[in-house]
This record gives C-alpha cells, structure tokens and sequence, in this order.
C-alpha cells in the first residue's frame, strides 16, 4: 500500500508539449510502471498529435474521458496554471498536482475558493510531485535516491525533501510514498492531511515531517499527532537562522509579524510528542531511532 | 516588492481612498515648491524609505513656516535614518514626501493581508491606531478585529460597516469608512499586493475618514501583470548585492556572517545556513541556485558571494536530482577558476552522477576540501571560516 498513487494510476500531463513538460514526462515514464501510468497528455490547440506516443487532447475533460486517468499533473507557466488547476477540478479529476513555481497568490486564493465542496485534491503548486517507490512517480524528484519500504515523508521544500528521503534510503530503509506539498502560502493539502493518510495506510510505519519558517501548518499537523497519530514521527524545521521579514527563496517562507519561526514551530512539535532535530544530516538516524 | 509611501498614496488615491494632499521631493526646492502649492499653515515634511517606525527615528517632522520645510528639507535630505527595521546601519534618505498637516482627532488601524489558514484575504483593523500594531495584538488582541473577504463578492457593506464601528468609527462617518475599506480592497486585490497597512488610519476634526500613511507590499510572483508597479522600484531601496543577484535569476539574502553558501532548493539552502550555525559559524548569505544552475550561474553566484568583504569561507552544498552533479562540479571548478578564489572552499555533493562530480573536483587542482554529509560540510567550513587547516 502506499498513499494517493500506486503502479495501477492513471496520469495525465497537463503542458505537455513545453520544455519541462516534456522532460518530466519523459523522465517519469521511465520509472518503475511509468510506462502504463502516462496516459495522456492535454495541451490546448494540439489535440489529435502524440508526444512520443502518449496521445494529446486539448483539455482535461477529453483526456479523462478518453483514458479513465484519475490523476493529473501540472507544468504550465505560471500565469495559466492557476487556470489549470480550475480546470481539472472541473473534469472530476480525484488529485492535481501542480509542480508550477510562481504562481500568484490572488489566483491561487480564487481557485481554492472553487474547490470548495470539490471532490478533487491538490498538492502544491511550487511543489516537486510526490512518489510511491517502484511503483510510480509524479513529478520532478529524481527517482533512483528512493526505495521501497515503509517510512512516510512529508515536506514544503523539494530538496530537503530529497536529502531525508537519501538519508533513509542510505540507513537500509526506505519510503512508502514521500509527498511534497510545495512552498507557497495558498496552496493545496497541507501537512496534516498528509499525516492523516500516512496514519491510515497499514504500510507506513513511521514519519519524516519536514517544515520551514511562515504560517502555522507544522504547528497544526503537530497538535493533531498529538491526540491521534498511532506511528513515530519525527521532524525538522528549516530556518532557524531566517531573519524576520525576508523572504526565503520560497513564496510561503518568511517570518511575518514575529510569527512563524522556525523554533515556535519546534517548541509545539517537541510538546506534542515528536521528535526533532536542529540537525538536517540527522533526520534518517532520528528516524530510525524513533522505530 | 516595496514602495514609497507617496507612491502607496498615489495608487491610494486612484483607488478613491483619502489621503492628505501632498507632493514628493527629491531636492530642497522641489520641497520648497510642494509647500508653496500646497499652502499653509502647517506641513509635515516625512522621509521616504521602505521601513517602519520613522517618526520615532526623526524621520517626520512639522513644519509651521516655508522657511521652516526648507530648513528640514535640507536636514533631512542625505541624512541616515535609523528605525528599528533599518538595522544599526539605517538607510539614507533620498526622497521627501511633504503634506498638508492634518487635524487629527482619532488615530485607527488598518490592514488588508492574505490568511494563510483561512486562504482568504483578511481586513484587520483597530481602534490602536498609529502604535506598533505587533504590540496591540500581543498585549491586548481584543481591540484587534477581523473579517475575511470572499474573493468572488469582495469586501461586503455590512462586513465594512462592521468594522468601523467596532474600531470606534464615529456613527456619522461610518459609511466614509465603509467606503475607503471597500476602496482599500480593491487596490489590495487589483494591483496583487501581499500586504497593505494604513497606520494610522485617521479622523480629522472636520469629519472626514484619511490614510496618514500607506504601507504597500506586492506579490513578486504578480508583477509580471503590473509594469506600472513595476515602474515604481526603487533600487536604492534594496541591498545592491541581492538586486545583482536577481538579475542572473539567483534568489540572494545577504546577512551579516562570514561564511557564504550556494545550495540548490530553498529548503536545503535554509537547511545549509542552520548547520552552520549549528556547528558554531555564521552564514554570510541565503543563495538558492535554483534547479536549473548553469556554469555562468555558478560563476555569478561566486563573485557576488565574494564581493562580501567579511567573507571567510564558502561552502557548496548540491543534493543533485535533475541537476547532475558533474555539471555543478565542473561549474563550480570553472567558477573557483575564474574569479581567483581566495577563500577555502569546502563543496558537499550528493545524488545523480556524484562519483563523477567528485572525481572533478578532485581532479581540478584546486584546494577544494570535499564533505560527504551535511553535518560534515558544516563542520569543516567552519574550521576553515575560522581559519584551521583542514585536510582538501
């Protein structure tokens, strides 16, 4: 088991046919059960043409309707993605995930907003996909760091997510899916959602929860693991040296008003019961000291 | 990105949201002539750069004569301004803003900011108008009220009227503050800004509803729909070394330690600067290369680390996914090349292609001292910040 995607999902691309696009695919189509998993691709105008034999549709509905895919990943340029996203929320799709950087906040507050009472769910945007190791990967991460096995990661930033993820493979163990939830302020599920699922699938044993200065989601998912995790978690938080007011490479990274620092956000995460580190090189080694 | 009051005042206005008359001045006479235009008695002469608490710092002063303005203009105009979001360094003062004086009878609060819980834009406001606004909400939050907009109606009459009157809005001039909320909203939604903060929000002695002041950021990630803000950037405003960074697509935070980082991914990069600290030295620099680093980034990243005179040491630090590690490998030793380095270099490579991209730095000649692990990178470099011998 896994959370979100397995070997039998079925993926489109929506901006296929752009230079990420296309390199991604590509990329995710090699690994593990890639090959059967990208079923479509949707680029308005291009409906009817291939993109190395994956057939293409002008938009989502045609693709699902046409492929069964339930699932749906986004690389279209930030002033058109937010638009992608609304429209595979309009086609039903059960999981966007959108990889996009840069998109602005006032739309993503609008497309949220027509989410609501949705079926679908959405991780990102400005996010690197998530993985089910040997079984599929939806995204941008690179896939030979991973291994199958039973630790759950859950992170804001790509590659600290990477680092975790190497640790854990490196210490003999491995990851049942790793999810990246992206760095902006307005986005899609959160860590506790994430959490939620890991905490309900019987193949993940324990948990890596990477967070980073700016809102209150960490402290939340903590409080929540608290009263109702079954399984280990441990975590990190990066920023401690992030000064106040300074936006850190990510949208969603800044300490605003003196709230959303990096040791408030540990401070409730160590009250709640999980372990932390100060020191990102030791995030497997706690983990397997916590099973 | 930031801007000036009196440009914030200028959109404002645009907008329909009351504002004092007044005119910016970027020389003595230019403020000698908004005095004139603007006519007596009294005129409030205010420093314009992109940080809070100027009136503490001196930065706003009365003027009740022409001779007086010119007498601050002069004062004012090159002077270090020093508040505490300046840092102990202040900031200089290039341009004045220079306003009729307003007859103040109560001073609120107001602001408009995204919700990251709610994802609603959220209007707050408070009858502890022209305070540190951080201090109310500490020691008396309940003078602080909130209502968050639904981005499809936007700013509604009855959650406007709401507002005014539980922040103190005499009844008689609460549809004038409904008004300028409903304005303020607008502004906030249609230029894509991130935050837009009224403090103090006023009441003057004849009746009427004004912003004093106009504090304005906007979303980076909205610009590329809005030259006119654009237009509006003042790069003296901005640490040089960061607006030269930002022009090879590097994403660079100065910061007062000596040893410089470059990392691919924001996370890691904020990880790189906390393992530093954690092993006893202090970053010199935030330095997100992005997932896309070519040599010439690298190269450009490298000078602009090095124009940092405290500098020490530098430590690279890549977990290679898409990006191989023998290009930043390769990049980093024509980079080292290139602009002479002069500071020990400590470079932590992990993921795609390592072996290969350990073997060129290895290969290169150069005294690269090499990390398997983060925690081991942060140790050496700072060994080598401090000046000990560490073995390459």
């Amino acid at each position: 088991m896994s959370i979100l995607i397995d070997a039998n999902t079925k993926v489109i691309t929506q901006g296929i046919t752009g230079k990420t696009g296309q390199f991604h695919t590509r990329m995710c189509r090699e690994y593990a059960n890639g090959r059967n998993c990208f079923v479509a691709g949707v680029t308005p105008g291009k409906g009817g043409q291939d993109f190395e034999g994956i057939p293409i549709y002008n938009n989502v509905k045609d693709a699902k309707a046409a492929t069964g895919a339930t699932v749906s990943v986004i690389y279209v340029p930030p002033p058109y993605a937010a638009a992608a996203i609304d429209e595979a929320v309009d086609a039903g799709m059960d999981l966007v995930i959108c990889i996009t950087e840069g998109i602005p906040v006032r739309d993503m507050i609008r497309t949220r907003y027509k989410m609501q009472g949705k079926k679908t769910r959405l991780i990102g945007p400005n996010c690197p996909g998530l993985i089910t190791p040997d079984q599929i990967k939806i995204g941008i991460m690179p896939g030979h760091i991973h291994r199958k096995g039973k630790i759950g990661i859950v992170s804001r930033s790509g590659t600290l997510t990477y680092e975790a993820v190497g640790q854990v493979t490196a210490l003999g163990l491995g990851q049942s899916s790793a999810v990246g939830i992206g760095g902006d302020p307005v986005n899609g599920l959160k860590h506790i959602d994430v959490m939620k699922m890991f905490n309900d699938d019987p193949d993940t044993e324990a948990v890596i929860m990477i967070g980073e200065i700016g809102g209150s989601d960490e402290e939340s998912a903590a409080r929540w693991v608290k009263d109702h995790m079954k399984k280990p978690v441990v975590g990190f938080i990066a920023g401690v040296t992030a000064p106040p007011g300074k936006r850190m490479g990510h949208a969603g990274a800044i300490i605003s008003g003196g709230k959303g620092t990096a040791q408030e956000k540990l401070s409730v995460m160590e009250e709640c019961g999980i372990k932390v580190t100060r020191n990102p090189a030791e995030m497997g080694k706690l983990l397997k000291s916590a099973l | 990105m930031n801007i000036h009051e009196y440009q914030g005042k200028e959109l404002f206005r645009k907008y329909g949201v009351a504002t004092p008359r007044g005119f910016p001045a970027f020389s003595v006479e230019e403020a000698v002539d908004a005095a004139k235009k603007l006519g007596g008695p009294v005129w409030v002469v205010k420093a314009q750069i992109h940080a809070g608490g100027r009136g503490k710092g001196g930065g706003v002063k009365l003027a009740r004569s022409i001779d007086e303005v010119r007498e601050l203009a002069t004062k004012m105009l090159g002077m270090t301004l020093v508040t505490h979001q300046t840092g102990p360094q202040g900031r200089t003062v290039r341009r004045l803003l220079v306003e009729e004086g307003a007859d103040i009878k109560k001073e609120l609060y107001a602001a408009l900011v995204v919700d990251r819980v709610l994802q609603r834009v959220v209007l707050m406001a408070s009858s502890e108008g022209g305070m540190d606004i951080e201090e109310v909400a500490a020691k008396t939050p309940e003078k602080i009220h909130k209502v968050a907009i639904d981005p499809m109606k936007g700013l509604e009459d009855a959650q406007a009227e709401d507002i005014a009157k539980k922040i103190g809005v005499p009844a008689n001039l609460v549809p004038q503050a409904r008004d300028l909320f409903k304005s303020l909203y607008k502004c906030f939604d249609e230029c894509d800004c991130s935050l837009t903060e009224v403090n103090p929000l006023i009441v003057t002695g004849d009746g009427r509803v004004v912003a004093l002041d106009a504090k304005l950021n906007f979303d980076d990630n909205a610009l590329f729909r809005h030259p006119d803000i654009v237009a509006m950037r003042d790069l003296d405003e901005e640490d040089p070394a960061e607006v030269e960074a930002s022009k090879f697509d590097l994403n660079y935070i100065q910061l007062d330690g000596d040893i410089g980082c470059l990392v691919n991914g924001a996370g890691l990069a904020m990880a790189t600067m906390d393992t530093i600290k954690l092993f006893g030295g202090n970053p010199a620099n935030f330095l997100d290369v992005g997932g896309g680093a070519t040599t010439e980034k690298v190269t450009e990243a490298f000078k602009i680390m090095l124009r940092n005179p405290k500098l020490a040491a530098i430590l690279v630090n890549i977990f290679g996914g898409i990006m191989k590690c023998d290009v930043i490998a390769s990049g980093v030793v024509a980079a080292a090349k290139q602009v002479g380095l002069k500071v020990p270099l400590v470079v932590r490579l992990e993921g795609t292609n390592v072996d290969l991209g350990k073997k060129i730095l290895a290969d290169s000649g150069l005294p690269i001292i090499s990390a398997n692990d983060m925690g081991d990178a942060a140790k050496k470099v700072v060994a080598a910040a401090k000046g000990v011998a560490v073995a390459a």
